[in-house]
């Protein structure tokens, strides 16, 4: 990320950190004691940093990846939190009868139906616009409802645990989970997030499909134009490859979290995915970096929750205040021009 | 004479109708390897929709195109790249958001690794004699050098056919002769180039072989030595008299200025740094004043703060109202192509306006004052429902200055008002102006062609390098006092 991406980002925390002491002590809370516990529940020691800040940055940096993909080339895939729980159903049904593969092979086949499961969720509005003309945004954000509904069902139908008294499935096999990291409940979740996020940065950087594809986003017509690029292909393309991610998140999620299907078990990653992409203003690695830090917001909100008795959900201030303040950094960045022109005139004068 | 070498393209019967605007006719048009051929005619001719037809970017409803060995009813962009076809269009095509390189990639197909790429695009861009630095965002290249970026587009794209659609109208004079050298170099290699123009004596100057289109349909073909000007001409305009209008311009210098400014400062469009320094100006109704200015002196952020769309960062402007305002791209700023013409008339209205009642439209009396508008200026158009991108460029520029002139505006400003337009549109415009300041308007207007400020305006005012200066013989300076002024500071 260039050098001014970071000075946004680092506004923006400060401000959402700022906004959030204020607004707990016009609350009555002991601002100081909060945000010493939101820092000592993500950072505070090696365990908190790795089996809460990272256990819930990997879903926030897959997810977040699969969205800065879509956006770079034009499609707005706001229905991440849909195909993350698509996933993670397929991944839960194939979970449940892997018990006799060894694990390697059991993960490898439980990952692809969530990769799968993603990518169909999200070939319904793919089909819509290239058939239809149906807007993404509006088709995929829909079909979050339909997803969430659709879990509801199957914990009470036909993945439902044994005893059919909880609405949840069934653990998984033992030979789909995913090993810890020792001493730690991150799971190797990590590495295929870092991996994703180099191989996407490759993929933009320096091949001509991730080429092909900024250019339709940057420039449909002239992308068009130029003959060598069938843009409603590429924008398909994008698209289901977007949501294939999403999936994967949430085969990972199950594999490596939660090892069974229930309702809310995403605490929004896919929109809050949304934020991180833009914060990391569409870079893969940017992604890392942003997805990291609303995985700490995340991880210390529960222990602000817990230690100071100010409600998790008060974070949500700190990640709305970043995501405001990008966007009108990225809407300002003509008008940033006049601090230029009033540089210039200084050293003219 | 020997047999002619067999040709490289060759567009045959070609019909094309958009709606009710029949665009081609049955066009016929033959390009010889080696040569340069000029593509005549006037606005709306067809000139553009012929040469999109040959770069696959419009389906002709009839007609073979033949290129090579093929033979088709149609092409597509790729097929068009595939045979060697690349057009240099009048409005830039590429991303904005791209560098210079990632833009040549786009249009090549050459590997997109960074430091390879930047390499091989600074390469072939000096090997064709138009240098660029590869590594600049596309959208901060001024329009001369997009230009540029165009050409070297199509010519690493192995392009044998070149469609150039008046290259020269946002060129400087020294610009034009090197863009001439370079295309001479590419037909030598064996390719063709065809450049679409409507100025006479640009064809005559750098054209082996002429074509001349009127509404759609060839009407005069003739080699370099048979040309005669007058012949041309007559063909183009088809032998209707040209419109041109004295300039008797009714002087009021005991009024007060409606335009007064003083020392403005602007900052350019792109944010950085100041365009205009010094920015110290009057106009009094009934001027014209011109601005004669190399592009990018700050010419343009002048007229825009005089119009009300930029702000300046310091200084004293004093502007009467109404403001017309005549945008130098009416594509992306003066009108919306998507919306009707009665649409396009609304937009910016203000409450006084007769359809205006309250705060509700009254549709029908707007479309019959589109109507009427579209009867006083002339204007090709299938009807004021008909959407503004089924315009020809000089037709929409009609319906622009219909649009702010019949606002009955106190203060003119206008940038290139005639960009793009042939003989007949142009004079068109400049009576509309012209009227304006009889009407008792200051009209403030800048054009990149020189002769055109000075036949236009009653005084002439030079801005170079942000400092808006007037000549020492005031009214009486000369054409070489006012270019080597312009040419001073850059």
């Amino acid at each position: 990320m260039p050098r001014r991406a970071w000075v946004i980002a680092g506004t923006a925390v400060g401000l959402g950190l700022a906004v959030l002491a204020a607004g707990l002590s016009l609350a009555g809370y002991d601002a100081g004691a909060a945000l010493a516990a939101l820092w000592t529940g993500a950072f505070g020691s090696w365990y908190a940093f790795t089996s809460a800040t990272l256990v819930r940055a990997v879903p926030l940096i897959l997810i977040g990846l699969g969205i800065a993909l879509g956006f770079r080339a034009g499609v707005f895939n706001i229905g991440a939190e849909g195909q993350f729980y698509a996933g993670a159903i397929a991944a839960t049904w194939v979970g449940l009868h892997v018990g006799a593969m060894p694990a390697a092979l059991a993960i490898s086949a439980v990952w692809s139906a969530a990769l799968l499961a993603g990518a169909c969720w999200v070939a319904v509005p793919v089909g819509l616009r290239m058939r239809y003309g149906v807007l993404e945004v509006i088709s995929t954000l829909l079909l979050n409802f339909v997803a969430e509904a659709l879990v509801s069902f199957v914990v009470q139908g036909p993945l439902q645990e044994r005893q059919g008294i909880y609405p949840q499935s069934d653990p998984i096999a033992l030979s789909a989970r995913l090993p810890f990291i020792p001493g730690t409940r991150l799971h190797v979740g990590l590495f295929l997030a870092l991996g994703c996020a180099g191989v996407l940065w490759y993929l933009f950087a320096r091949t001509r499909w991730g080429f092909n594809l900024r250019a339709v986003g940057a420039g449909p017509r002239a992308a068009e134009v130029s003959g060598r690029i069938d843009s409603r292909r590429v924008t398909a393309q994008a698209l289901l490859a977007s949501g294939a991610i999403a999936g994967l998140a949430g085969g990972v999620e199950v594999t490596g979290v939660s090892y069974a299907l229930y309702q809310n078990l995403s605490p929004g990653y896919g929109f809050t995915a949304i934020a991180v992409a833009l914060l990391a203003r569409l870079h893969p690695l940017g992604v890392v970096a942003a997805g990291l830090l609303f995985g700490a917001l995340e991880a210390g909100a529960g222990a602000m929750q817990r230690d100071a008795g100010v409600p998790a959900v008060a974070v949500s201030v700190v990640e709305a205040v970043v995501l405001l303040v990008v966007v009108i950094a990225a809407a300002g960045v003509q008008r940033i021009g006049l601090v230029g022109a009033a540089r210039a005139r200084r050293r003219a004068a | 004479m020997s047999a002619p070498p067999a040709p490289l393209l060759r567009l045959e019967g070609i019909e094309k109708r958009y709606g009710p605007v029949h665009a081609l006719r049955g066009a016929d048009f033959t390009l010889y390897p080696g040569e340069v051929h000029a593509l005549l005619g006037e606005n709306g001719a067809g000139k553009t929709t012929l040469m999109q037809v040959a770069d696959g970017l419009v389906r002709p409803d009839a007609g073979t195109i033949r290129v090579g060995d093929a033979e088709r009813p149609a092409l597509t962009p790729g097929e068009a790249r595939r045979f060697g076809i690349g057009m240099v269009h009048q409005h830039f095509t590429g991303i904005p958001a791209f560098t210079v390189a990632e833009n040549v990639a786009l249009a090549t197909g050459w590997p997109v690794s960074p430091g390879p790429l930047r390499e091989r695009v600074r390469h072939a861009a000096e090997q064709i004699g138009l240098p660029l630095d590869p590594d600049v965002r596309t959208g901060r290249l001024s329009v001369g050098l997009k230009q540029r970026l165009e050409i070297v587009k199509a010519v690493a794209a192995d392009a044998r056919i070149l469609l150039l659609d008046e290259p020269t109208a946002v060129l400087a004079p020294a610009e034009v002769a090197e863009l001439l050298d370079v295309i001479r170099r590419f037909t030598a290699s064996g390719g063709a180039a065809v450049l679409i123009t409507h100025k006479l004596d640009e064809a005559l100057a750098a054209a082996d072989r002429v074509t001349v289109l009127r509404r759609g349909k060839v009407v005069l073909r003739a080699l370099r030595g048979d040309l005669d000007p007058a012949g041309l001409a007559a063909a183009m305009i088809g032998g209707e008299p040209v419109v041109r209008s004295a300039a008797s311009i009714r002087q009021q210098a005991d009024e007060p200025a409606a335009i007064r400014a003083e020392a403005l400062e602007v900052a350019r469009e792109s944010g950085y740094g100041l365009a205009l320094r010094q920015g110290s100006l009057e106009v009094r109704p009934g001027e014209i004043v011109g601005i004669a200015a190399v592009e990018g002196n700050g010419q343009r952020e002048l007229l825009r703060a005089v119009a009300g769309r930029v702000l300046p960062l310091r200084g004293r402007l004093q502007v009467a109202g109404p403001v017309a305002f005549i945008p130098e791209d009416r594509i992306s700023e003066g009108l919306i192509p998507e919306l009707s013409l009665t649409e396009n008339v609304v937009l910016g209205s203000g409450r006084e306006e007769p359809w205006m009642r309250g705060g509700r439209i009254d549709w029908r009396a707007a479309e019959r004052y589109t109507a009427e508008l579209l009867r006083a200026y002339d204007v090709v158009a299938a009807g004021p429902r008909a959407p503004a991108s089924s315009l020809s460029g000089g037709n929409q520029q009609k319906v622009v200055i219909a649009r702010e002139l019949s606002r009955r505006p106190r203060v003119v400003v206008a940038e290139n008002p005639t960009r793009g337009l042939d003989l007949r549109a142009t004079a068109g415009v400049h009576a509309r102006l012209r009227e304006a300041a009889e009407a008792g308007a200051a009209v403030l207007v800048h054009s990149s062609d020189l002769d055109e400020v000075l036949e236009l305006a009653t005084r002439v005012l030079v801005v170079s390098r942000g400092v808006v200066a007037e000549p020492p013989s005031g009214e009486a300076a000369s054409r070489e006092e006012i270019g080597a002024m312009m040419l001073a500071g850059a």
